[in-house]
Protein backbone atom coordinates (compact mmCIF):
# COMPACT_ATOMS: atom_id res chain seq x y z
CA UNK A 1 0.00 0.00 0.00
CA UNK A 2 3.01 2.43 0.86
CA UNK A 3 4.32 1.59 -2.31
CA UNK A 4 2.01 2.25 -4.59
CA UNK A 5 1.19 5.34 -2.63
CA UNK A 6 4.96 6.32 -3.67
CA UNK A 7 4.67 5.49 -7.30
CA UNK A 8 1.44 7.53 -7.19
CA UNK A 9 3.30 10.63 -5.63
CA UNK A 10 6.14 10.41 -7.95
CA UNK A 11 3.40 10.34 -11.18
CA UNK A 12 1.18 13.02 -9.50
CA UNK A 13 4.68 15.79 -9.47
CA UNK A 14 5.04 14.77 -12.61
CA UNK A 15 1.62 15.51 -14.25
CA UNK A 16 1.21 18.37 -11.74
CA UNK A 17 4.70 19.73 -13.40
CA UNK A 18 3.52 18.95 -16.73
CA UNK A 19 0.01 20.70 -16.10
CA UNK A 20 1.73 23.55 -14.81
CA UNK A 21 3.51 24.49 -17.76
CA UNK A 22 1.47 25.54 -20.55
CA UNK A 23 3.80 27.35 -22.24
CA UNK A 24 5.69 23.58 -22.93
CA UNK A 25 2.30 22.09 -23.81
CA UNK A 26 1.87 24.54 -26.45
CA UNK A 27 5.57 25.39 -27.62
CA UNK A 28 5.40 21.24 -27.84
CA UNK A 29 2.75 21.55 -30.63
CA UNK A 30 4.73 23.24 -32.99
CA UNK A 31 7.37 21.16 -34.06
CA UNK A 32 4.76 18.01 -34.86
CA UNK A 33 2.38 20.86 -36.44
CA UNK A 34 5.54 22.39 -38.20
CA UNK A 35 6.58 18.57 -39.65
CA UNK A 36 2.80 17.60 -40.20
CA UNK A 37 2.01 20.53 -42.10
CA UNK A 38 5.33 22.08 -43.90
CA UNK A 39 6.78 18.34 -44.60
CA UNK A 40 3.31 16.60 -45.10
CA UNK A 41 2.27 18.86 -47.96
CA UNK A 42 5.79 19.58 -49.24
CA UNK A 43 6.28 15.76 -50.02
CA UNK A 44 2.80 14.33 -50.49
CA UNK A 45 3.25 14.95 -54.76
CA UNK A 46 6.35 14.13 -55.02
CA UNK A 47 6.29 10.95 -53.39
CA UNK A 48 2.65 10.15 -54.37
CA UNK A 49 3.53 7.77 -57.03
CA UNK A 50 5.12 5.62 -54.57
CA UNK A 51 2.64 5.49 -51.93
CA UNK A 52 0.01 3.00 -53.19
CA UNK A 53 -2.73 5.75 -53.52
CA UNK A 54 -2.16 6.32 -49.82
CA UNK A 55 -1.88 10.10 -49.07
CA UNK A 56 1.15 10.73 -47.35
CA UNK A 57 0.16 13.16 -45.05
CA UNK A 58 -2.32 10.58 -44.00
CA UNK A 59 0.73 8.33 -43.79
CA UNK A 60 2.93 10.75 -42.13
CA UNK A 61 0.71 11.27 -39.55
CA UNK A 62 0.77 8.43 -37.13
CA UNK A 63 4.65 9.00 -37.49
CA UNK A 64 4.54 11.99 -36.24
CA UNK A 65 2.25 11.17 -33.30
CA UNK A 66 5.09 8.91 -32.05
CA UNK A 67 7.32 11.42 -32.71
CA UNK A 68 5.89 13.55 -29.86
CA UNK A 69 5.39 10.20 -27.87
CA UNK A 70 9.12 9.62 -27.59
CA UNK A 71 10.37 12.73 -27.22
CA UNK A 72 8.00 13.27 -24.42
CA UNK A 73 8.56 10.50 -22.43
CA UNK A 74 12.54 10.61 -22.99
CA UNK A 75 12.92 14.21 -21.74
CA UNK A 76 10.39 13.37 -18.69
CA UNK A 77 12.95 10.44 -18.06
CA UNK A 78 15.77 12.71 -17.91
CA UNK A 79 14.53 15.08 -15.72
CA UNK A 80 15.70 12.58 -13.06
CA UNK A 81 19.47 14.10 -14.43
CA UNK A 82 18.00 17.65 -13.65
CA UNK A 83 16.36 16.82 -10.49
CA UNK A 84 19.94 15.19 -9.18
CA UNK A 85 21.53 18.26 -10.36
CA UNK A 86 19.45 20.29 -8.80
CA UNK A 87 18.76 18.35 -5.64
CA UNK A 88 14.88 17.62 -5.61
CA UNK A 89 16.04 14.26 -6.06
CA UNK A 90 17.68 13.98 -2.44
CA UNK A 91 14.38 15.03 -1.04
CA UNK A 92 12.94 12.03 -2.85
CA UNK A 93 16.02 9.74 -1.72
CA UNK A 94 15.58 10.49 2.07
CA UNK A 95 12.04 9.64 2.20
CA UNK A 96 11.26 6.63 3.44
CA UNK A 97 10.08 5.50 0.23
CA UNK A 98 11.11 2.51 -1.68
CA UNK A 99 13.54 3.12 -4.66
CA UNK A 100 12.17 0.81 -6.81
CA UNK A 101 8.80 2.69 -6.26
CA UNK A 102 10.51 5.68 -7.87
CA UNK A 103 11.67 4.72 -10.29
CA UNK A 104 8.38 2.99 -11.25
CA UNK A 105 6.46 6.25 -10.34
CA UNK A 106 8.98 8.27 -13.05
CA UNK A 107 7.94 6.05 -15.58
CA UNK A 108 4.40 5.86 -14.94
CA UNK A 109 4.75 9.87 -15.17
CA UNK A 110 6.73 9.91 -18.62
CA UNK A 111 4.10 7.34 -19.87
CA UNK A 112 1.11 9.59 -18.50
CA UNK A 113 3.04 12.76 -19.83
CA UNK A 114 3.83 11.52 -23.21
CA UNK A 115 0.14 9.95 -23.89
CA UNK A 116 -1.41 13.42 -23.16
CA UNK A 117 1.01 14.88 -25.30
CA UNK A 118 -0.35 12.16 -27.87
CA UNK A 119 -3.76 13.26 -27.29
CA UNK A 120 -3.29 16.84 -28.30
CA UNK A 121 -1.66 15.98 -31.32
CA UNK A 122 -4.44 13.72 -32.37
CA UNK A 123 -6.49 16.40 -32.25
CA UNK A 124 -4.39 17.36 -35.21
CA UNK A 125 -6.04 14.82 -37.22
CA UNK A 126 -8.34 16.25 -39.17
CA UNK A 127 -6.07 18.70 -40.81
CA UNK A 128 -5.08 16.19 -42.46
CA UNK A 129 -7.84 13.90 -43.09
CA UNK A 130 -7.46 11.70 -40.76
CA UNK A 131 -10.41 10.73 -38.53
CA UNK A 132 -10.81 7.91 -35.80
CA UNK A 133 -13.68 6.02 -34.21
CA UNK A 134 -14.07 5.97 -30.50
CA UNK A 135 -12.45 1.81 -30.39
CA UNK A 136 -9.49 3.52 -32.51
CA UNK A 137 -9.07 6.16 -30.20
CA UNK A 138 -9.15 3.68 -27.11
CA UNK A 139 -6.32 1.26 -28.74
CA UNK A 140 -4.03 4.34 -29.61
CA UNK A 141 -4.21 5.15 -26.25
CA UNK A 142 -3.22 1.95 -25.34
CA UNK A 143 -0.42 1.66 -28.01
CA UNK A 144 0.67 4.75 -27.06
CA UNK A 145 1.18 4.23 -23.37
CA UNK A 146 2.91 1.00 -24.06
CA UNK A 147 5.27 3.15 -26.51
CA UNK A 148 5.78 5.90 -23.94
CA UNK A 149 6.29 2.99 -20.81
CA UNK A 150 9.10 1.90 -23.13
CA UNK A 151 11.05 4.81 -24.18
CA UNK A 152 11.00 6.42 -20.64
CA UNK A 153 12.71 3.11 -19.42
CA UNK A 154 14.77 3.80 -21.55
CA UNK A 155 15.58 7.53 -20.85
CA UNK A 156 16.07 5.77 -16.85
CA UNK A 157 18.32 3.31 -17.89
CA UNK A 158 20.31 6.15 -19.61
CA UNK A 159 20.03 8.50 -17.21
CA UNK A 160 20.74 6.48 -13.83
CA UNK A 161 23.77 6.88 -14.22
CA UNK A 162 24.40 10.19 -15.46
CA UNK A 163 26.11 12.96 -13.87
CA UNK A 164 25.71 15.34 -16.41
CA UNK A 165 23.00 17.04 -18.71
CA UNK A 166 25.96 17.22 -21.45
CA UNK A 167 26.30 13.44 -21.43
CA UNK A 168 22.65 13.35 -22.02
CA UNK A 169 22.52 15.50 -25.07
CA UNK A 170 25.36 12.97 -26.60
CA UNK A 171 23.01 10.17 -26.36
CA UNK A 172 19.94 12.42 -28.04
CA UNK A 173 21.96 12.32 -30.85
CA UNK A 174 23.33 9.34 -31.36
CA UNK A 175 20.66 6.98 -30.07
CA UNK A 176 17.55 8.87 -30.09
CA UNK A 177 17.47 10.71 -33.55
CA UNK A 178 18.50 7.46 -35.76
CA UNK A 179 16.41 5.21 -33.27
CA UNK A 180 13.28 7.58 -34.68
CA UNK A 181 14.98 8.02 -38.26
CA UNK A 182 15.00 4.46 -38.68
CA UNK A 183 11.39 3.58 -37.17
CA UNK A 184 9.63 4.28 -40.10
CA UNK A 185 7.74 7.13 -39.11
CA UNK A 186 8.82 9.22 -41.96
CA UNK A 187 8.75 6.98 -44.78
CA UNK A 188 7.69 3.35 -45.42
CA UNK A 189 10.34 0.23 -44.65
CA UNK A 190 9.86 -1.22 -47.66
CA UNK A 191 12.83 -0.89 -50.32
CA UNK A 192 15.06 0.52 -48.17
CA UNK A 193 18.80 -1.17 -47.89
CA UNK A 194 19.44 -4.13 -45.67
CA UNK A 195 21.34 -2.64 -43.14
CA UNK A 196 18.71 -0.18 -42.59
CA UNK A 197 16.34 -3.05 -42.60
CA UNK A 198 18.13 -4.72 -39.55
CA UNK A 199 18.68 -1.82 -37.85
CA UNK A 200 14.92 -1.24 -37.88
CA UNK A 201 14.44 -4.85 -36.65
CA UNK A 202 16.34 -4.14 -33.54
CA UNK A 203 14.61 -0.71 -32.93
CA UNK A 204 11.86 -0.64 -30.42
CA UNK A 205 9.83 2.03 -31.78
CA UNK A 206 9.60 0.57 -35.30
CA UNK A 207 6.97 -1.74 -33.62
CA UNK A 208 5.39 1.09 -31.53
CA UNK A 209 5.11 3.17 -35.40
CA UNK A 210 3.75 0.61 -37.30
CA UNK A 211 0.89 -0.81 -34.21
CA UNK A 212 -0.03 2.96 -34.23
CA UNK A 213 -0.18 3.50 -38.00
CA UNK A 214 -1.98 0.00 -38.35
CA UNK A 215 -4.24 1.14 -35.73
CA UNK A 216 -4.63 5.19 -37.37
CA UNK A 217 -4.65 4.05 -40.52
CA UNK A 218 -7.06 1.21 -40.85
CA UNK A 219 -10.81 1.95 -42.04
CA UNK A 220 -9.41 5.09 -43.71
CA UNK A 221 -6.85 3.48 -46.67
CA UNK A 222 -8.09 0.16 -48.54
CA UNK A 223 -6.99 -3.06 -46.71
CA UNK A 224 -5.18 -4.65 -49.18
CA UNK A 225 -2.65 -1.16 -49.68
CA UNK A 226 -2.73 -0.91 -45.65
CA UNK A 227 -1.22 -4.30 -45.96
CA UNK A 228 1.13 -3.32 -48.11
CA UNK A 229 2.35 -0.29 -45.34
CA UNK A 230 1.87 -2.84 -42.35
CA UNK A 231 5.10 -4.28 -41.31
CA UNK A 232 4.27 -6.87 -38.55
CA UNK A 233 1.12 -8.25 -37.58
CA UNK A 234 -0.14 -6.43 -34.46
CA UNK A 235 0.54 -9.32 -31.93
CA UNK A 236 3.88 -9.07 -32.91
CA UNK A 237 4.46 -5.37 -32.13
CA UNK A 238 2.40 -5.72 -29.22
CA UNK A 239 4.77 -8.67 -27.86
CA UNK A 240 8.12 -6.68 -29.11
CA UNK A 241 7.38 -3.64 -27.30
CA UNK A 242 6.61 -5.28 -23.73
CA UNK A 243 9.60 -7.51 -24.31
CA UNK A 244 11.92 -3.67 -24.88
CA UNK A 245 10.04 -2.37 -22.39
CA UNK A 246 11.32 -5.24 -19.51
CA UNK A 247 14.68 -5.63 -21.13
CA UNK A 248 14.70 -1.75 -20.50
CA UNK A 249 12.99 -1.25 -17.01
CA UNK A 250 14.11 -4.37 -15.34
CA UNK A 251 18.11 -2.86 -15.73
CA UNK A 252 17.04 0.76 -15.59
CA UNK A 253 14.93 -0.27 -11.90
CA UNK A 254 17.89 -1.80 -10.70
CA UNK A 255 20.76 0.54 -11.34
CA UNK A 256 18.59 3.50 -10.27
CA UNK A 257 18.31 1.27 -6.82
CA UNK A 258 21.56 0.98 -6.73
CA UNK A 259 22.82 4.76 -7.10
CA UNK A 260 24.18 6.16 -3.41
CA UNK B 1 17.14 8.81 25.53
CA UNK B 2 20.17 9.93 22.94
CA UNK B 3 18.64 10.99 19.74
CA UNK B 4 22.01 10.47 17.70
CA UNK B 5 24.97 7.65 18.95
CA UNK B 6 27.43 6.85 16.79
CA UNK B 7 30.40 4.37 17.44
CA UNK B 8 33.38 4.57 15.79
CA UNK B 9 31.43 5.75 13.03
CA UNK B 10 34.30 5.91 9.40
CA UNK B 11 33.67 6.63 6.17
CA UNK B 12 36.38 6.15 3.48
CA UNK B 13 36.74 7.59 -0.71
CA UNK B 14 39.24 5.29 -1.88
CA UNK B 15 42.45 5.71 0.18
CA UNK B 16 40.92 8.99 1.81
CA UNK B 17 39.74 8.82 5.11
CA UNK B 18 36.60 11.23 5.17
CA UNK B 19 35.60 10.42 9.09
CA UNK B 20 37.44 8.68 11.36
CA UNK B 21 36.09 6.80 13.99
CA UNK B 22 33.57 9.74 15.55
CA UNK B 23 31.97 8.46 18.01
CA UNK B 24 29.41 10.95 19.79
CA UNK B 25 25.83 11.57 21.57
CA UNK B 26 23.13 13.95 20.73
CA UNK B 27 20.68 14.19 23.91
CA UNK B 28 17.01 14.84 22.81
CA UNK B 29 15.69 17.82 22.42
CA UNK B 30 19.69 19.08 21.69
CA UNK B 31 20.48 21.89 19.71
CA UNK B 32 24.07 20.23 18.56
CA UNK B 33 26.61 22.04 16.56
CA UNK B 34 29.26 20.44 14.01
CA UNK B 35 31.48 22.89 13.79
CA UNK B 36 35.21 21.99 11.08
CA UNK B 37 36.44 23.92 8.16
CA UNK B 38 35.48 22.83 4.66
CA UNK B 39 36.19 19.25 4.00
CA UNK B 40 36.96 18.18 7.64
CA UNK B 41 33.76 15.58 6.91
CA UNK B 42 30.47 17.04 8.17
CA UNK B 43 28.79 16.58 5.00
CA UNK B 44 29.82 12.85 5.10
CA UNK B 45 28.71 12.10 8.70
CA UNK B 46 25.27 13.82 8.11
CA UNK B 47 24.46 11.80 4.77
CA UNK B 48 25.86 8.65 6.91
CA UNK B 49 23.18 9.62 9.77
CA UNK B 50 20.98 10.26 6.85
CA UNK B 51 21.39 6.90 5.30
CA UNK B 52 22.72 8.23 1.96
CA UNK B 53 25.58 7.03 2.16
CA UNK B 54 26.85 3.93 3.97
CA UNK B 55 29.87 3.69 6.37
CA UNK B 56 32.73 1.89 5.96
CA UNK B 57 32.63 0.78 9.32
CA UNK B 58 31.14 1.68 12.34
CA UNK B 59 27.53 1.99 13.69
CA UNK B 60 25.47 4.89 14.62
CA UNK B 61 21.28 5.08 15.61
CA UNK B 62 19.29 7.69 15.04
CA UNK B 63 15.75 8.28 16.70
CA UNK B 64 16.72 4.93 18.24
CA UNK B 65 17.41 2.92 15.33
CA UNK B 66 20.10 1.73 13.14
CA UNK B 67 21.03 3.78 10.18
CA UNK B 68 22.51 0.49 8.10
CA UNK B 69 19.66 -2.12 9.29
CA UNK B 70 16.69 0.30 10.11
CA UNK B 71 16.99 2.74 7.15
CA UNK B 72 13.33 3.57 6.49
CA UNK B 73 12.73 3.73 10.17
CA UNK B 74 15.66 6.22 10.40
CA UNK B 75 14.48 7.58 7.66
CA UNK B 76 10.76 8.58 9.09
CA UNK B 77 12.14 10.33 11.65
CA UNK B 78 14.37 12.51 10.38
CA UNK B 79 13.92 15.87 8.80
CA UNK B 80 16.39 17.43 6.38
CA UNK B 81 17.27 20.71 5.12
CA UNK B 82 20.59 20.59 2.32
CA UNK B 83 23.66 22.41 1.35
CA UNK B 84 21.88 22.76 -1.86
CA UNK B 85 18.21 23.90 -2.20
CA UNK B 86 16.16 20.74 -2.88
CA UNK B 87 12.92 22.28 -4.21
CA UNK B 88 10.66 22.02 -7.15
CA UNK B 89 11.38 25.43 -9.09
CA UNK B 90 8.17 24.66 -10.89
CA UNK B 91 5.65 24.28 -8.39
CA UNK B 92 4.38 26.43 -5.69
CA UNK B 93 5.66 25.96 -1.72
CA UNK B 94 2.31 24.91 -1.09
CA UNK B 95 2.73 21.83 -3.64
CA UNK B 96 6.42 21.28 -2.07
CA UNK B 97 5.16 20.91 0.89
CA UNK B 98 1.76 18.85 -0.15
CA UNK B 99 4.41 16.56 -2.07
CA UNK B 100 6.31 16.32 1.09
CA UNK B 101 3.49 15.23 2.91
CA UNK B 102 2.37 12.40 0.76
CA UNK B 103 6.26 11.20 0.51
CA UNK B 104 5.65 10.96 4.44
CA UNK B 105 2.51 9.60 4.41
CA UNK B 106 1.30 12.11 6.40
CA UNK B 107 -2.70 12.54 6.21
CA UNK B 108 -4.03 15.22 4.43
CA UNK B 109 -6.30 16.79 7.06
CA UNK B 110 -2.71 16.90 9.51
CA UNK B 111 -1.17 17.91 6.50
CA UNK B 112 -3.40 21.40 5.84
CA UNK B 113 -3.38 21.89 9.74
CA UNK B 114 0.47 21.58 9.83
CA UNK B 115 1.17 23.19 6.53
CA UNK B 116 -0.55 26.35 7.68
CA UNK B 117 1.35 26.62 10.87
CA UNK B 118 4.83 26.16 9.58
CA UNK B 119 4.13 28.46 6.93
CA UNK B 120 3.03 31.00 9.13
CA UNK B 121 5.89 30.82 11.74
CA UNK B 122 8.75 30.97 8.59
CA UNK B 123 6.46 33.99 7.64
CA UNK B 124 5.87 32.68 4.31
CA UNK B 125 2.12 32.35 4.79
CA UNK B 126 1.64 35.31 2.14
CA UNK B 127 3.76 33.29 -0.29
CA UNK B 128 1.99 30.26 -0.05
CA UNK B 129 0.97 29.56 -3.38
CA UNK B 130 3.54 31.41 -5.07
CA UNK B 131 5.62 29.42 -7.69
CA UNK B 132 9.51 28.24 -5.44
CA UNK B 133 11.21 29.62 -8.62
CA UNK B 134 10.32 33.17 -8.06
CA UNK B 135 12.01 33.21 -4.33
CA UNK B 136 14.77 34.75 -2.68
CA UNK B 137 17.76 32.32 -1.44
CA UNK B 138 16.38 33.16 2.20
CA UNK B 139 12.88 31.95 1.45
CA UNK B 140 13.67 29.09 -0.22
CA UNK B 141 15.68 28.23 3.10
CA UNK B 142 12.74 29.09 5.37
CA UNK B 143 10.77 26.79 2.87
CA UNK B 144 13.03 23.73 3.26
CA UNK B 145 13.25 24.74 7.43
CA UNK B 146 9.30 24.47 7.64
CA UNK B 147 9.09 20.92 5.22
CA UNK B 148 11.73 19.61 6.87
CA UNK B 149 9.60 19.85 10.06
CA UNK B 150 6.44 19.06 8.31
CA UNK B 151 6.47 15.00 9.29
CA UNK B 152 7.42 16.16 12.65
CA UNK B 153 10.66 14.48 12.63
CA UNK B 154 12.48 13.48 16.23
CA UNK B 155 16.00 15.11 14.74
CA UNK B 156 16.34 17.63 12.14
CA UNK B 157 19.48 17.86 10.39
CA UNK B 158 20.70 21.16 8.91
CA UNK B 159 23.98 20.80 6.67
CA UNK B 160 25.54 24.50 6.40
CA UNK B 161 21.75 26.48 6.83
CA UNK B 162 23.00 29.51 6.31
CA UNK B 163 25.95 29.27 3.49
CA UNK B 164 25.72 32.01 0.61
CA UNK B 165 23.08 33.98 2.43
CA UNK B 166 23.78 37.47 3.21
CA UNK B 167 24.33 37.90 7.13
CA UNK B 168 20.80 39.63 7.49
CA UNK B 169 19.47 36.74 5.98
CA UNK B 170 21.43 34.75 7.98
CA UNK B 171 20.83 35.84 11.01
CA UNK B 172 16.54 35.96 9.95
CA UNK B 173 17.10 32.06 9.33
CA UNK B 174 18.47 31.57 12.80
CA UNK B 175 15.73 32.94 14.95
CA UNK B 176 13.48 31.06 12.56
CA UNK B 177 15.24 28.18 13.49
CA UNK B 178 15.48 28.77 17.01
CA UNK B 179 11.55 29.53 17.30
CA UNK B 180 10.87 26.21 15.36
CA UNK B 181 13.23 24.19 17.63
CA UNK B 182 11.27 25.78 20.84
CA UNK B 183 8.08 25.33 19.36
CA UNK B 184 8.66 21.82 18.23
CA UNK B 185 10.87 20.50 20.97
CA UNK B 186 13.08 18.76 18.05
CA UNK B 187 16.57 18.00 18.52
CA UNK B 188 18.37 19.88 15.80
CA UNK B 189 22.43 18.60 14.70
CA UNK B 190 23.50 21.27 12.02
CA UNK B 191 26.83 21.62 10.32
CA UNK B 192 28.71 25.34 9.90
CA UNK B 193 31.81 26.49 9.66
CA UNK B 194 30.52 30.11 10.88
CA UNK B 195 32.01 30.32 14.57
CA UNK B 196 29.05 32.72 15.12
CA UNK B 197 26.72 30.21 14.39
CA UNK B 198 28.40 27.64 16.23
CA UNK B 199 27.79 29.74 19.18
CA UNK B 200 24.10 28.95 19.78
CA UNK B 201 24.62 25.75 19.85
CA UNK B 202 24.21 23.33 23.32
CA UNK B 203 27.11 22.03 22.43
CA UNK B 204 29.47 21.62 19.78
CA UNK B 205 31.73 18.89 18.59
CA UNK B 206 34.60 20.27 16.64
CA UNK B 207 36.09 18.35 13.94
CA UNK B 208 38.80 18.75 11.76
CA UNK B 209 40.60 15.92 8.85
CA UNK B 210 37.75 13.86 9.85
CA UNK B 211 38.67 13.38 13.89
CA UNK B 212 36.56 14.99 16.38
CA UNK B 213 39.16 16.66 18.46
CA UNK B 214 36.94 18.60 21.09
CA UNK B 215 33.14 17.92 22.46
CA UNK B 216 31.55 20.56 24.91
CA UNK B 217 29.27 23.20 25.43
CA UNK B 218 30.45 26.72 24.17
CA UNK B 219 31.77 27.38 27.87
CA UNK B 220 33.51 25.07 28.91
CA UNK B 221 35.34 25.19 25.59
CA UNK B 222 36.36 29.11 25.68
CA UNK B 223 37.18 27.91 29.40
CA UNK B 224 40.02 25.57 28.02
CA UNK B 225 41.08 28.98 27.28
CA UNK B 226 42.88 30.39 30.36
CA UNK B 227 41.03 34.10 30.62
CA UNK B 228 41.71 36.87 28.51
CA UNK B 229 43.47 36.55 24.56
CA UNK B 230 45.64 39.63 23.51
CA UNK B 231 46.79 39.78 20.04
CA UNK B 232 49.66 41.89 18.65
CA UNK B 233 51.01 43.18 15.59
CA UNK B 234 54.43 43.64 15.05
CA UNK B 235 56.69 44.87 12.29
CA UNK B 236 57.70 41.23 12.61
CA UNK B 237 55.80 38.48 13.96
CA UNK B 238 57.72 35.62 14.58
CA UNK B 239 60.80 37.64 16.47
CA UNK B 240 58.26 39.31 18.55
CA UNK B 241 56.92 35.91 19.66
CA UNK B 242 60.30 34.59 20.34
CA UNK B 243 61.40 37.32 22.37
CA UNK B 244 58.45 36.68 24.49
CA UNK B 245 59.10 33.42 24.96
CA UNK B 246 62.08 33.99 26.13
CA UNK B 247 62.07 37.54 28.20
CA UNK B 248 58.72 36.38 30.04
CA UNK B 249 57.77 32.57 29.60
CA UNK B 250 54.83 32.73 27.34
CA UNK B 251 53.65 30.46 24.75
CA UNK B 252 53.08 32.96 21.89
CA UNK B 253 51.26 31.79 18.33
CA UNK B 254 52.02 33.43 15.04
CA UNK B 255 48.33 33.68 13.42
CA UNK B 256 47.91 35.38 9.91
CA UNK B 257 46.03 38.06 12.51
CA UNK B 258 49.05 38.62 14.27
CA UNK B 259 50.70 36.95 17.73
CA UNK B 260 48.25 35.56 19.75
CA UNK B 261 48.82 35.30 23.90
CA UNK B 262 46.57 33.78 26.11
CA UNK B 263 46.95 34.77 29.86
CA UNK B 264 44.66 34.71 33.11
CA UNK B 265 44.96 38.39 33.41
CA UNK B 266 45.20 40.67 30.19
CA UNK B 267 44.88 43.78 31.54
CA UNK B 268 48.17 43.38 33.70
CA UNK B 269 50.10 41.12 31.28
CA UNK B 270 49.93 44.34 28.29
CA UNK B 271 52.75 46.64 30.69
CA UNK B 272 54.90 44.01 30.78
CA UNK B 273 54.94 43.21 27.11
CA UNK B 274 55.73 46.43 26.25
CA UNK B 275 58.62 46.54 28.52
CA UNK B 276 59.96 43.44 26.75
CA UNK B 277 60.54 45.24 23.65
CA UNK B 278 62.70 47.92 25.45
CA UNK B 279 65.67 45.81 24.97
CA UNK B 280 67.37 47.90 22.50
CA UNK B 281 68.27 44.90 20.13
CA UNK B 282 68.72 45.35 16.47
CA UNK B 283 66.49 46.40 13.91
CA UNK B 284 64.10 47.53 16.73
CA UNK B 285 60.73 45.67 16.72
CA UNK B 286 57.95 48.26 16.28
CA UNK B 287 54.62 47.08 18.11
CA UNK B 288 52.04 48.29 15.24
CA UNK B 289 48.60 47.51 17.91
CA UNK B 290 47.74 45.64 20.69
CA UNK B 291 44.21 44.68 21.61
CA UNK B 292 42.55 42.43 24.15
CA UNK B 293 39.17 39.85 24.29
CA UNK B 294 37.66 36.88 25.71
CA UNK B 295 38.04 34.08 24.46
CA UNK B 296 36.33 33.48 20.78
CA UNK B 297 35.51 29.56 19.93
CA UNK B 298 38.16 30.73 16.64
CA UNK B 299 41.19 31.08 19.79
CA UNK B 300 39.95 27.41 20.51
CA UNK B 301 39.89 25.99 16.90
CA UNK B 302 43.41 27.89 16.74
CA UNK B 303 44.61 26.50 19.83
CA UNK B 304 43.60 22.87 18.93
CA UNK B 305 44.12 22.61 15.28
CA UNK B 306 47.05 25.34 15.28
CA UNK B 307 45.32 26.53 12.37
CA UNK B 308 42.13 29.54 11.97
CA UNK B 309 38.61 28.62 10.09
CA UNK B 310 38.75 31.38 7.21
CA UNK B 311 36.70 31.60 4.80
CA UNK B 312 39.02 32.12 2.08
CA UNK B 313 39.30 28.38 2.86
CA UNK B 314 36.17 27.61 0.75
CA UNK B 315 37.05 24.65 -1.87
CA UNK B 316 36.35 24.79 -5.91
CA UNK B 317 32.99 23.12 -5.28
CA UNK B 318 31.60 25.64 -2.41
CA UNK B 319 32.42 28.27 -4.89
CA UNK B 320 31.28 26.25 -7.51
CA UNK B 321 27.94 26.09 -5.45
CA UNK B 322 27.51 29.90 -4.48
CA UNK B 323 27.86 31.03 -8.24
CA UNK B 324 25.22 28.64 -8.93
CA UNK B 325 23.26 29.99 -6.54
CA UNK B 326 23.79 33.73 -7.74
CA UNK B 327 22.72 32.47 -11.11
CA UNK B 328 19.72 30.69 -9.62
CA UNK B 329 18.38 33.50 -7.67
CA UNK B 330 17.00 35.72 -10.52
Amino acid sequence: MAFLKAVYTIWYRDLLRFLRDRSRIVSSLGQPLLFLIVFGNGLAPAVAAGMGGVDFRAFLFPGILSMAVLFTAVFSAVSIVWDREFGFLKEVLVAPVSRTAVALGKVAGGSTTAMIQGLLIMLLAPLVGVRFTPSQVITLIFMMILVAATMTSFGILVAARMRSMEGFHMIMNFLLMPMFFVSGAFFPLRQVPLWMEWLARVDPLTYGVDAIRQTALRGLVPEPVLQVLVLHPMEVNLIALIAFWMLFLVPAVWLFRKTE
Amino acid sequence: MNAIETERLTRRFGDFVAVREVSFAVRAGELFAFLGPNGAGKTTTINMLCTLLRPTSGTARVGGHDIVREPDAVRRRIGLVFQDPSLDDRLTAWQNLRFHAMLYDVPRRVFEERARRLLDLVELTDHAHQEVGTFSGGMKRRLELARGLLHEPKVLFLDEPTLGLDPQTRRHIWDYILRLRDSEGTTVFFTTHYMDEAERADRIAIIDHGRIIALDTPENLKATIGGDVILMRTSDDARAAARLQEALGLEPRVTWEGVLIEVARGDQMIPRLLEAFRDGAEPPLIVHSISLRRPSLEDVFIKLTGRAIREEEASPLDRMRLSRRLWSRR
